[in-house]
């Protein structure tokens, strides 16, 4: 009966199962691996937030037949990324283009970090710029005391 | 500058831009994210060539929707929203609002079944069983409303059903200004 054992460990190290089924038939898997990485970087206008591979949505589906086709007759990646843009907006792309519409998404960050820096170079200058803070004779007289006092202590 | 007021400014700025991040998320609060944006606004038509839902030897192209201004109406029997929207676009036709529709991923019979037996407010339907003219306009959800000058050239776009109040609050004042000044 131990078989039955190591047999239950051995399988602990089956790999996962892929359990997508692909309708579609390729040439060349590099025609597959250009579907895929266009409907992994396409998102689904009527299912916010999924990719056009992840979602069941009917549009999902016909949209991926047609980036499939597109694949098919060898258009290259930029021109499916614009089919889809054209019809669709910048929306369906996770990537947005670098336009003056999206300069603040992409640049907006840096730009904030810029100004956080040099403000705070500003703030350090000006505090080491600062006089440390002075004290008269008498003080000094009575620190330096307290001071021996207490180095004795220990 | 003062100590003091430089002291001020050090400390308002950062104000200033959490002010001014405030407004600019807090107006997008407001907004439904899943109403996009039409990329096809003042472009013309998308060419097509299509049969017509009630006669299949017809086919029809981009220019059989010119000449006035008209609205064009994505609709299916399987979309709820259509049949509450239903009603509306047979009052516009009674105002002779002139609509063309595109009868999206549906089953002919059914669509002229239901032309029957709830009115049929539309000039002509354009039969697009795959739904390859809806991605050629962009559509993403049936029931969509395109409004086109009489040049044929998309002005507007409205998603969702279609009701007196879209109406007045869309189409109406973008229709004023398309029809020429008399």
């Amino acid at each position: 009966m131990r078989w039955i054992g190591t047999l239950g460990l051995l399988s602990l190290l089956a790999l996962p199962v892929q359990a997508a089924i692909d309708p579609f038939e390729f040439d060349h898997p590099e025609q597959r691996q250009r579907y895929h990485a266009l409907i992994d970087e396409l998102r689904c206008p009527t299912c916010q937030n999924q990719n056009i591979a992840e979602s069941n949505a009917t549009l999902a589906n016909d949209l991926r037949q047609r980036v499939y086709t597109m694949v098919m007759d060898n258009h290259p990646d930029s021109e499916i990324r614009n089919f889809m843009v054209q019809r669709y907006g910048d929306f369906v792309t996770y990537r947005p283009p670098v336009k003056p519409l999206t300069w603040l998404l992409w640049f907006g960050p840096f730009v904030a970090l810029l100004i956080v820096t040099i403000a705070l170079a500003i703030w350090i200058r000006q505090r080491n710029a600062e006089p440390p803070p002075q004290i008269d004779a008498t003080d000094r007289e009575r620190l330096s005391r307290v001071l021996a006092k207490h180095s004795g202590d220990s | 500058m003062s100590p003091k007021r430089k002291r001020s400014l050090l400390l308002g700025l950062p104000l200033l831009g959490f002010v001014a991040v405030l407004v600019v998320l807090g107006s997008g609060l407001g907004r439904d994210p899943s109403l996009l944006p039409s990329v096809l606004i003042d472009r013309p038509l998308p060419e097509f060539q299509a049969q017509r839902l009630d006669d299949p030897e017809q086919w029809l192209s981009p220019a059989d929707l010119h000449g006035d201004i008209a609205l064009l109406n994505i609709w299916a029997t399987w979309c709820p929203t259509c049949y509450q929207e239903h009603t509306f676009l047979n009052t516009l036709r009674e105002r002779n609002v002139a609509i063309y529709g595109v009868n999206y991923k549906d089953d002919r019979e059914a669509a002229l079944n239901w032309l029957s037996q709830l009115g049929d407010p539309y000039r002509f339907n354009i039969d697009d069983p795959e739904g390859q003219l809806g991605i050629e306009l962009g559509v993403y959800g049936a029931p969509e409303t395109f409004l086109l000058d009489a040049q044929g050239t998309i002005r507007y776009r409205h998603v969702g059903a279609l009701d007196e109040a879209v109406w007045e609050r869309e189409f109406l004042p973008r229709i004023r200004q398309l029809e020429p000044q008399s």
